[in-house]
């Protein structure tokens, strides 16, 4: 079971490496994408479920779809056709694509070993993380909620385009 | 079935730390400096996740649920702020806006 853990570090490591190297944003996003799916079983393998699916959902989720649409919003012109047939090369994508292959043969072993696949650790599933969340990290979470509002003010705000005024004669 | 040991975990999340760190000093391409933040936080969070999991509590769970709220608070800024940058200098390099302009 420890092996899971250093296969996915590894992969974890190497796609990170990847990422802070490549030329265009688009295929950092492909090894970073990598990075937090390895990422999350390294969690599974420490006994987090609930963060490991968390980590899928809203890392690799919400956030990297955020990451890709400023992406290809910036990328728009008349040479986007060109570009992006220059950027779903074969060669781009295969890399990304092998580490993903190692995660999901990791994710097959981890399903069809059963009661063997199981860590030595206490497995802490989202029961215990929402008692502790909501009893004594109460405050925390009120903080993040409003930590969450500024954010959402502070977008709407950079993000607002101002319409030019129609000229009063 | 043996643990896997605490050393090890703090091993990776100190070397997914210090990738995001060479990321964000090396590239002037913003979009680069913001995934290689996503990359610093994960591996932070990472670090309390290993910790909780050596003494079997929740608590090290708990402050990841709070480092990922603080991160979409902070990508959501950030990309309109980037979006700000490329409507305002028709570039993404942080060279563009080192100079401030009252």
């Amino acid at each position: 079971m420890t092996i899971v853990f250093y296969v996915a570090g590894a992969v974890a490591t190497v796609s990170t490496a990847l990422m802070i190297t490549r030329l265009h944003a688009v295929h950092a996003l492909l090894y970073l994408i990598v990075s937090l799916l390895a990422v999350s079983v390294v969690f599974y393998t420490l006994g987090a479920p609930f963060i490991a699916a968390l980590e899928v959902i809203i890392y690799a989720g919400a956030i990297m779809v955020l990451f890709v649409f400023v992406v290809m919003l910036l990328n728009l012109g008349e040479q986007a056709a060109r570009a992006e047939r220059a950027l779903l090369k074969p060669s781009m994508w295969t890399g990304p694509l092998i580490l993903a292959a190692i995660l999901m043969a990791e994710f097959v072993c981890l399903l069809t070993a059963g009661s063997s696949g199981r860590f030595g650790g206490a497995m802490i599933g989202p029961r215990g993380v929402g008692a502790s969340l909501f009893g004594p990290y109460l405050i925390g979470v009120e903080l993040a909620s409003m930590l969450l509002l500024g954010g959402l003010v502070g977008a709407y705000h950079l993000g607002y385009r101002k319409t030019p005024k129609p000229e009063v004669g | 079935m043996e643990m896997v040991p605490i050393r090890d975990g703090f091993i990776l999340a100190g070397a997914l730390f210090a990738l995001g760190l060479i990321g964000v000093l090396v590239r002037r391409n913003v979009i680069f400096i913001l995934m290689s933040l996503e990359v610093m936080l994960n591996a932070a969070g990472l670090a309390f996740v290993v910790a909780g999991a050596r003494w079997g509590q929740p608590d090290g769970q708990v402050v990841f649920l709070f480092i990922l709220a603080m991160a979409a608070a902070e990508v959501s800024v950030g990309l309109a702020l980037v979006l700000e940058l490329y409507h305002q200098y028709q570039s993404l390099d942080t060279d563009a806006a080192s100079r401030m302009k009252g």
